[in-house]
């Protein structure tokens, strides 16, 4: 067995070196000398020692004598691949052998130490690969311009006439060759061209890209070696758990630590922040048992009174009162609504929803006057050490945050740092050690920032012929924006809640043409913290108007698929992708008896995705989906086998969620508690997922998200057609299907 | 005090009977493999083998597992990741973010010992652990590849390499 190819644990010196000539360590001997001495994180300058000689070609490129080449990735890891993808794009333009490929994650000290010489390193919104792919592809370039330089200045012969295969330069004019190892160290010492002045390989010749190869980071998910955030030991390490206010927004009044002293192993319990206590203890289990037996008093609010019921009501008279919070239109859809030979009206309902990683929030910190730490899985390693900094008081240049790869993002790890946050105030009562913070998986799906709740009601005309004249969508709920960064909305305006619905091209375009058109969006907050969730709003404005869309094929006796191609003659992108879909899926021809087809497309994240679900009720009444074919256009492909990947695992996250998902508040907080509440599809419930990728080369979509929003929708249309029964809310109730 | 055989070693632990055994194995013993998901038995990354069967081991109170309960956990399974199943799991390249794999190959493993070849309907009912990234269509083709695997003898290497479950 291989091992993985993927350096972890990786930032590993406290103190930068030389920022300019930084060593990253490669190969596990490091960890594995730390697993002896019980710590799984080695510590101190001294281990830098024990790497081989390294030459760094650029910020993205270290060559090693031996021709290990190291890629250096600045996005976060959490599953989809991005890692991987990355190190192609780099090694494409590199010409290096793909099989002396490692990768190694820079830290966010690191980047700000080199004025952000890794650009942005936030993951999140599908755009791992296309906001960084030019520049990657780029540095991967001028290194390979370095190294051929390098070889023609030590032969003295025009760089012109070099070739370079596989990591190897050749002179074919005397048959000299040499591999970037013996010239690293030479072209680490050139001028860099200007990237600007670099021309890019054509996609058609790619032989890296583009290809589907295996993930360079499975080797240690295989054996139990890979070491998460939760799986952090630190010499003198004390662990904590914390239970923040039930109720949102609810103030701690007091806490009854006599009750635990004495307790095995704690410490004693602290104040964090305003609304949270923790245990410190010598274990996690320790901490996490004296935390259920401490006695607490919340200051509730006013939020004790909110539950789901008030939230709907709130969304409901959004749905019908005057004035908006963001909009687009043409023509007059109430007029043509109102003059229309026939009409069709439907409300529709989504909850709100918890991300549920697999691997809790979680941190360890240290803390003392002039230096803080952060050992941590994030989206969003720039913002986890503003936070560290922050919290800590203490200079951004004294901290350093130590990534680790996520044991599932999904959006949760991203915009809020509040585990890190919560994580520092608690080290800073504990000067000088280490502190990791667990949530238990109740803290974690009672404190998320959660799926936004929304509704949507849907209006349609028709004329004698059966054509869509005049199509009306006001959409009623929460704001992401208005909750964590309300400088996104602009007079009064949110335009991101109608993701999807746009009227622009390029990002999250509605793919119909409908002479009259309104599209609203009326802003309903409640004080359940929202965010970012896998899909964000494309998930519920997909679901919406791909349902209701298939309600008034119905309505006008049409075919699903047809009805929707004569809707999409301007939008060609997004046509293609439906095509492929059905076509792929054998659209119209014969079914099982019982067995029936739903259809959905939609465009989000760049990318344009188009989904066709075979689905049968069993004879208790529950749906069972049998197939699901996904056509997804993200532009580029970059691994075939990774996007196939993203897509069936986007087919498990939506159909969990059209299953299962919901968050119900009650007395101001949120009732479901752990998986038992929350469930999850399990394997038996996956249907038999085939993806049709149909890229056209001109634009770079994303690819983790954009597939999820069609998912619910087209599996909803075929229990429509089993059942003769549009599902209007969900999760799917055996009560809406029978 | 609890004596536990862990991977064919035996340790002592001090620590209170109603400790999970899923807590001693991480924190105690320090292997971190076997992974907290929920600690109510629900999602099974903490899938260890329990005498030869698989267990979820945040629910099993320590006090209550015997010096000669035999418990093999991912890092027992085989010295040099040469299991059928992790092999198979490699060769499908199923790990997306990874946190559930070793619950997840652990249960393949216990799947397998009980059936050679095991049908879909088997894998269904075998394979109940929670992935939150949905690699489940993958976990199916590698369960049917580690049983073919296995069945073909490619696994000589495995049978050298001693893991004390393999």
């Amino acid at each position: 067995m291989k091992r993985s190819r993927h350096v972890e644990p990786k930032q590993l010196a406290p103190t930068p070196a030389s920022p300019g000539r930084r060593r990253f360590i490669v190969g596990s001997a490091v960890a594995g000398g730390g697993l002896a001495l019980g710590f799984n994180v080695p510590l101190g300058a001294a281990t830098q020692t024990a790497a081989a000689p390294v030459a760094e070609i650029n910020a993205w490129v270290v060559i090693q004598p031996d021709d290990t080449t190291i890629i250096r990735i600045a996005r976060a890891e959490m599953g989809q691949g991005t890692r991987t993808g990355l190190a192609q794009l780099v090694a494409e333009e590199l010409d290096c052998d793909w099989r002396k490929v490692a990768t190694d994650s820079i830290s966010p000290g690191q980047n700000l130490a080199r004025k952000r010489a890794w650009g942005a390193m936030g993951t999140g919104g599908s755009r791992g690969i296309r906001d960084s792919q030019d520049y990657v592809r780029r540095g991967g370039a001028a290194a390979r311009i370095m190294l051929v330089e390098a070889a023609a200045a030590q032969w003295g012969v025009p760089a012109s006439e070099l070739t370079v295969s596989e990591g190897v330069i050749t002179h074919a004019p005397t048959g000299r060759r040499v591999s970037y190892g013996k010239v690293a160290a030479a072209a680490a010492k050139l001028t860099p061209p200007d990237p600007k002045s670099i021309t890019l390989k054509d996609p058609k010749d790619w032989k890296i890209a583009g290809k589907p190869l295996k993930r360079l980071d499975t080797a240690d998910k295989l054996n139990g070696s890979k070491i998460y955030a939760i799986d952090v030991k630190l010499p003198g390490m004390l662990c904590a758990a914390i239970q923040a206010s039930p109720v949102f927004g609810g103030t701690l009044a007091s806490f009854d630590a006599d009750r635990i002293a004495g307790m095995p192993g704690v410490k004693r319990a602290v104040k964090v922040n305003d609304g949270a206590v923790a245990v410190v203890a010598d274990t996690w289990w320790h901490a996490k048992k004296a935390l259920d037996a401490l006695p607490v008093v919340w200051n509730e609010g006013d939020n004790g009174t909110q539950s789901s019921d008030t939230i709907a009501a709130r969304l409901k008279e959004g749905l019908t009162a005057d004035g908006n919070n963001g909009s687009r239109q043409n023509g007059d859809a109430r007029k043509a609504i109102d003059g229309a030979a026939k009409k069709v009206e439907a409300v529709y309902a989504t909850p709100f929803l918890a991300h549920a990683t697999m691997e809790p929030m979680n941190c360890t910190a240290r803390v003392s006057a002039d230096r803080a730490e952060a050992w941590v899985s994030t989206q969003n390693p720039e913002g986890a050490l503003a936070t560290l900094s922050e919290t800590a008081g203490v200079p951004l240049a004294q901290c350093e945050v130590f990534r680790y790869d996520l044991g599932g993002g999904f959006g949760r790890r991203g915009g809020a740092q509040d585990y890190v946050k919560q994580v520092v105030e608690i080290a800073k009562q504990f000067p000088g050690v280490p502190i990791k913070l667990i949530w238990s998986r109740e803290e974690d799906m009672t404190h998320d920032f959660f799926r936004p709740i929304s509704q949507c009601r849907m209006e349609a005309g028709l004329d004698e012929a059966g054509a869509l004249v005049g199509l009306h969508v006001r959409v009623s709920g929460q704001s992401i924006n208005a909750f964590s960064n309300p400088a996104g909305i602009t007079g009064g305006k949110d335009m991101r809640q109608l993701q999807g619905y746009y009227a622009e091209a390029g990002d999250a375009q509605l793919g119909y043409t409908v002479p009259n058109l309104l599209i609203e969006y009326a802003m309903r907050n409640s004080h359940v913290p929202v965010g970012a969730w896998r899909g964000v709003n494309t998930n519920q404005n997909g679901v919406y108007m791909e349902c209701f869309i298939d309600e008034v094929a119905r309505a006008a006796g049409k075919d699903p698929l047809e009805f929707r191609r004569a809707l999409m003659r301007e939008h060609p992108k997004h046509l293609a992708v439906l095509n492929a879909a059905a076509e792929k899926a054998g659209w119209g021809t014969p079914l099982p008896a019982g067995v029936h087809r739903g259809i959905a497309q939609f465009m989000g994240y760049g990318s344009y995705s188009a989904a066709v679900a075979e689905v049968s009720l069993t004879p208790q009444g529950k749906v069972k989906v049998h197939r699901m074919v996904l056509a997804l256009n993200c532009g580029h492909a970059v691994n075939p086998d990774q996007i196939a990947a993203q897509v069936e695992g986007s087919v498990a996250y939506g159909l969990s969620a059209a299953f299962y998902g919901e968050s119900t508040v009650k007395d101001g907080r949120v009732v479901e508690r752990n998986f038992d509440t929350y469930p999850i599809l399990r394997l038996a419930e996956m249907p038999k997922v085939e993806t049709v990728i149909v890229p056209t080369f001109d634009f770079w979509g994303g690819v983790g998200e954009p597939t999820i929003c069609v998912v619910s929708p087209a599996m909803l249309n075929a229990v429509h057609a089993a059942t003769g029964k549009p599902v209007r809310r969900l999760p799917l109730r055996l009560s809406d299907l029978a | 005090m609890a004596k536990l055989n862990v991977n064919g070693k035996v340790h002592d632990v001090a620590v209170e009977a109603d400790t999970p055994l899923l807590w001693v194995i991480r924190e105690q013993i320090g292997l971190t493999g076997t992974k907290y998901g929920c600690g109510v038995a629900q999602c099974g990354a903490c899938s260890v083998h329990f005498n030869g069967a698989v267990a979820r081991s945040c629910s099993i109170p320590v006090g209550s597992v015997k010096p000669t309960d035999r418990i093999v956990t991912i890092e027992g399974l085989s010295a040099k990741s040469t299991h059928p199943v992790q092999r198979a799991w490699a060769e499908v390249d199923v790990p997306q973010c990874g946190y559930c794999q070793s619950g997840q190959i652990m249960a393949a493993a216990a799947l397998l010992k009980q059936k050679s070849d095991p049908s879909d309907a088997d894998i269904d009912s075998a394979m109940t652990n929670i992935c939150r990234c949905g690699t489940y269509q993958r976990i199916r083709t590698a369960v049917h590849a580690a049983a073919r695997l296995a069945a073909t003898g490619k696994q000589a290497a495995a049978a050298a390499d001693t893991g004390s479950d393999a």
